[in-house]
């Protein structure tokens, strides 16, 4: 294991040298700011505290950006080492081939767990009151994104395992967000209203939303924070998904693992 | 086979229709160099990527120092310097060698050592993508060298290197043959070989057409020795007609000869005294010897 510990601090390493995380950082920090500095106004009588609503609304940001940046990091991560002939040697020592994968992940996601600790933490810092429960809100909200993130780097490094030139992984990708976060639910929706609640019924549609990453983190969010319904207008529909807020969470746990397994099994198949 | 640390048995590789490697049979022995050479093409790398468990054989058996070529123990033991090495660009040199110091388990004290032995102390906190070919060939070396291994596969090491980083770096695998490592290297710069390696052994569309230590391989190919006369003027023609030789530029007696007849012949000219103002022998060399065994349509006859 000191072979994935190992590829682990230089992925992370790279990263902070790559400015990978400063521009993550920034992005993030940037829009979490503006939303908590200017979005938070009109929650002034509403009897919201700051805090939470900010966490709605980073909550909705984050579900395009963190899969965004996600997908950036991690498209390059197998593709590249062969593009750049850097994976023939790696492939050479002796470490099986899912330490690799595992050290690079390890390493990228931290990446992306100090870029989201720092971007959000400080929205958290210029606005929590001493609120308890807003407080516990925006943790949900922070730790949930963070599995969105990794889900999302997971897909990314399937998708990398797949190519073997960083443009077409990088276009891969690029469908995969669009797919995910923008289309899937437009298709959605269509469906929805074709269907007429005919065979979609409250048992089909949380299954269908938790068989996409971005909707499983939307759906976690919606019912775990009880006042982001309220904050969203969409009070009504987390009532009718009878849904324990355990399960998007292991959607998107599973979301990390079925497409690192698969990355594996593609790396394993590789011929560098 | 007893005592062999790489043993290829009618070892085959097809792509589709292509016949990368073909039928090759061979055995390498500890502290044995190797050269393999072969023009682009000719079937070393696939080899290579072969022995190292990259790649499965279509037919044949490949054993590494009595494993199957890509387990666990025969990757901890072997070394690899691949054709045209690359590292991460944003990487130091003693970043890269640490990291991969780290993956083969071999601590992370040999790395300053090993910067110093390729001449790369100087250059080793600085980023990989202000290093010239030469100096990441270097760098390649030193990984290669990490943890003392038993065999060591070098495709093309002494591309990018300048004749005095060559000189160093056969005098590296010198002491690693010394040492009991076995090195396997590629190569098709062929005259630096002479005298750098016990085997040859040369591949042409991927089978072996010959193999075996220099001074054998010129005998089996039937060189002609060249001799070179400078001969009193007076007296060049008669030499020339009495050697069956030729009068270059009306300069020197250029002649073919047999190395079964080389001291017969060296005893006819001995005879003709002082008229022989000086002598020169021109041994085949291992172009010449690569030419005819690579059967690159010329029948060895040369002159």
């Amino acid at each position: 294991m000191n072979a994935v510990a190992a590829l682990a601090a230089n992925e992370f390493r790279l990263g902070l040298r790559n400015r990978w995380v400063a521009l993550a950082v920034l992005l993030l920090a940037a829009l979490a700011l503006a939303l908590a500095l200017l979005g938070t106004a009109p929650a002034g009588t509403t009897g919201v505290d700051h805090l939470t609503a900010t966490s709605v609304s980073l909550a909705s940001l984050s579900i395009y950006l963190l899969p965004l940046i996600a997908l950036l990091l991690a498209h390059d991560a197998i593709a590249g080492e062969q593009e750049r002939g850097t994976l023939l040697l790696l492939l050479t020592y002796p470490m099986p081939r899912w330490q690799l994968l595992a050290g690079k992940f390890l390493g990228h996601a931290f990446v992306l767990v100090l870029a989201t600790l720092i971007g959000y933490g400080l929205a958290a810092l210029v606005l929590w009151g001493g609120s308890a429960s807003g407080l516990t809100i925006f943790l949900r909200m922070l730790g949930s994104s963070l599995l969105l993130a990794f889900a999302f780097l997971a897909i990314g490094y399937a998708i990398s395992a797949l190519c073997t030139e960083t443009s077409a992984a990088a276009g891969l990708a690029l469908a995969a967000w669009l797919g995910l976060v923008l289309l899937y639910d437009l298709g959605l929706l269509g469906l929805l209203v074709a269907d007429q609640g005919d065979w979609i019924g409250s048992r089909t549609l949380p299954v269908l939303l938790l068989a996409n990453p971005a909707d499983a983190y939307r759906l976690y969010n919606l019912v775990s924070l009880p006042d982001s319904a309220m904050l969203t207008g969409m009070a009504g529909l987390a009532d009718q998904l009878a849904l324990p807020a355990i399960m998007p969470l292991l959607a998107l746990v599973a979301w990390t693992l079925a497409p690192l397994v698969l990355a594996a099994r593609l790396l394993q198949r590789r011929t560098p | 086979m007893s005592g062999g640390v790489l043993s290829l048995d009618n070892v085959s590789k097809r792509f589709g229709d292509k016949r990368a490697v073909d039928g090759v049979t061979l055995d390498i022995d500890a502290g044995e160099r190797l050269a393999l050479i072969g023009h682009n093409g000719a079937g070393k790398t696939t080899l290579f990527k072969m022995i190292l468990g990259l790649l499965p054989p279509t037919a044949g058996d490949i054993t590494v120092l009595g494993d199957w070529p890509g387990c666990d123990r025969a990757r901890k033991h072997v070394a690899f310097l691949p054709e045209n090495i690359a590292f991460h660009r944003s990487m130091t040199g003693r970043e890269a060698l640490t990291l991969l110091a780290r993956l083969k388990a071999v601590g992370t004290k040999s790395v300053a050592p090993l910067l110093d032995k390729v001449g790369l102390a100087d250059a080793a906190d600085r980023r990989i993508r202000t290093y010239s070919k030469g100096m990441r060939q270097r760098l390649g070396l030193a990984q290669a060298l990490l943890g003392e291994p038993k065999l060591l596969l070098l495709d093309e090491p002494t591309s990018g290197l300048d004749p005095l980083l060559r000189r160093s770096f056969y005098a590296m695998v010198d002491e690693l043959a010394a040492s009991g490592a076995t090195v396997l290297l590629s190569s098709h710069l062929l005259t630096e070989l002479e005298a750098r390696t016990d085997r040859v052994a040369i591949m042409r569309d991927g089978r072996l057409v010959a193999c075996g230590p220099i001074s054998q391989l010129r005998q089996e190919a039937a060189l002609p020795l060249r001799i070179r006369l400078a001969v009193r003027e007076a007296e060049r023609a008669h030499v020339a007609a009495a050697l069956n030789g030729q009068s270059i530029n009306g300069q020197t007696v250029s002649l073919s000869v047999l190395m079964a007849d080389k001291m017969k012949t060296l005893h006819q000219i001995a005879a003709f005294g002082d008229a022989i103002e000086d002598i020169e022998l021109i041994q085949p060399t291992l172009d010449d010897l690569y030419v005819v065994a690579a059967g690159d349509g010329v029948d060895g006859s040369w002159a």
